[in-house]
């Protein structure tokens, strides 16, 4: 019964990663696209948070929002997964639910 | 369409600032139609959207907020208020609307619509949901 | 697999009715069915057949038109978010008295029953918004 968790905002300027890692519950992923893939990046002040998700679940960033942004890959949090839009297809059909942390 | 599904809508946002309080009220309204069962979930600045005295005159804008108080009369009975969001804003549940129902499996006898939950038993619970109506 | 879609922002000032289309393109790529995709908010001014975008810029008015048209979807727009915003077809046009009528005719506007019997519908709804 796990959830898939969308968040597409910049942890920097809206709370909804950090509200989304307070809420995880056992089996969670956790897709970081659009505007959220700054939290995938090392270093930061939200880093030390994603990392501990990565660690205790599946934490992934959308490739092609990354590559977007000119955000460089060799900067992306350890054990952070990329995945493109058929991987977001993907993981949406496996788990159980979807929650957009908008 | 004999399915029941467990639909929770998740209101994250404060009123007025943006559309989204209003908009998602009114798929609430509508989905009540629908014999689903259905639970409300408020949380971050969603706390906002349920104070008392709200008063929009001053900017032309329509006041929304008796709406909530009239969602026992749609069978929506299930409102959860997340007891963290609350503090982290320095409100308490007096300062947000008394919302209520009447318990038609109790001899009609007036109840709070609102439950105060804190993060872990809101996670808790949305977990247990079929599909989550995020605004 | 059945999903539904709904977009909650306006093209062009937000990322999600293109995140929609990718995510959607890439299931249809991978066999899923999509059972609806429901425009709220300002997703309905994705329906508008007037908007004329910069030639080296994507249409997404028709990028989903061509999607609907391929894989017969069903793209419903919201009415109460329509009629705020003045996305109309000829009856709603008619109904309310207006001269003009611009939505496209790969949407249809109908009620918000729509979104909610998606969700009953559907294995997955996604949100798409801000």
């Amino acid at each position: 019964m796990a959830t898939l968790h969308t968040v597409n905002k910049s942890p920097f300027e809206k709370n909804s990663l950090a509200s989304c890692l307070s809420h995880l519950q056992s089996g969670y992923a956790v897709l970081l696209f659009e505007d959220g893939v700054y939290g995938a990046l090392r270093g930061t002040t939200i880093a030390s948070q994603v990392e501990g998700a990565a660690r205790s679940g599946r934490v992934y960033v959308l490739g092609e929002d990354f590559k977007a942004r000119g955000l460089d890959e060799g900067k992306i949090i350890e054990g952070i997964n990329v995945v493109d839009y058929a991987g977001f297809v993907d993981l949406a059909a496996e788990c159980d639910r979807v929650q957009s942390w908008l | 369409m004999s399915e029941i599904k467990k639909f929770m809508y998740v209101n994250r946002k404060a009123p007025y600032g943006t559309v989204y309080a209003l908009e998602s009220l009114e798929v609430v309204l509508i989905g009540a139609a629908f014999d689903q069962n259905v639970s409300l979930a408020f949380l971050d600045d969603g706390v906002f959207q349920l104070l008392k005295g709200q008063d929009t005159k001053g900017i032309g804008m329509k006041n929304f907020s008796p709406t909530y108080s009239a969602l026992g009369d749609y069978d929506v009975t299930q409102i959860y208020v997340e007891r963290e969001s609350l503090e982290e804003r320095g409100l308490t549940l007096d300062d947000l609307l008394p919302l209520k129902y009447e318990d038609e499996d109790d001899d009609w006898a007036e109840k709070d619509s609102i439950r105060l939950v804190n993060r872990e038993e809101l996670a808790g619970l949305m977990e247990d949901q079929d599909v989550m109506l995020n605004f | 697999m059945k999903f539904a879609i709904q977009i909650n922002e306006g093209p062009y000032q937000h990322q999600a009715v293109d995140s929609a289309y990718q995510f959607a393109k890439a299931a249809l790529d991978k066999g899923h069915e999509i059972f609806r995709v429901f425009f709220y908010h300002d997703g309905v001014n994705t329906a508008t057949r007037l908007a004329v975008p910069p030639q080296d810029d994507r249409n997404l008015t028709k990028l989903w038109a061509d999607l609907a048209e391929q894989h017969n979807l069903d793209m419903v727009v919201c009415v109460a978010a329509a009629q705020r915003r003045g996305v109309a077809d000829e009856d709603e046009m008619k109904r309310n008295g207006k001269d003009a009528h611009n939505i496209h005719p790969a949407f249809r506007i109908s009620g918000l029953g729509q979104l909610v019997e998606a969700g009953v519908a559907a294995d997955r709804l996604m949100v798409f918004g801000d």
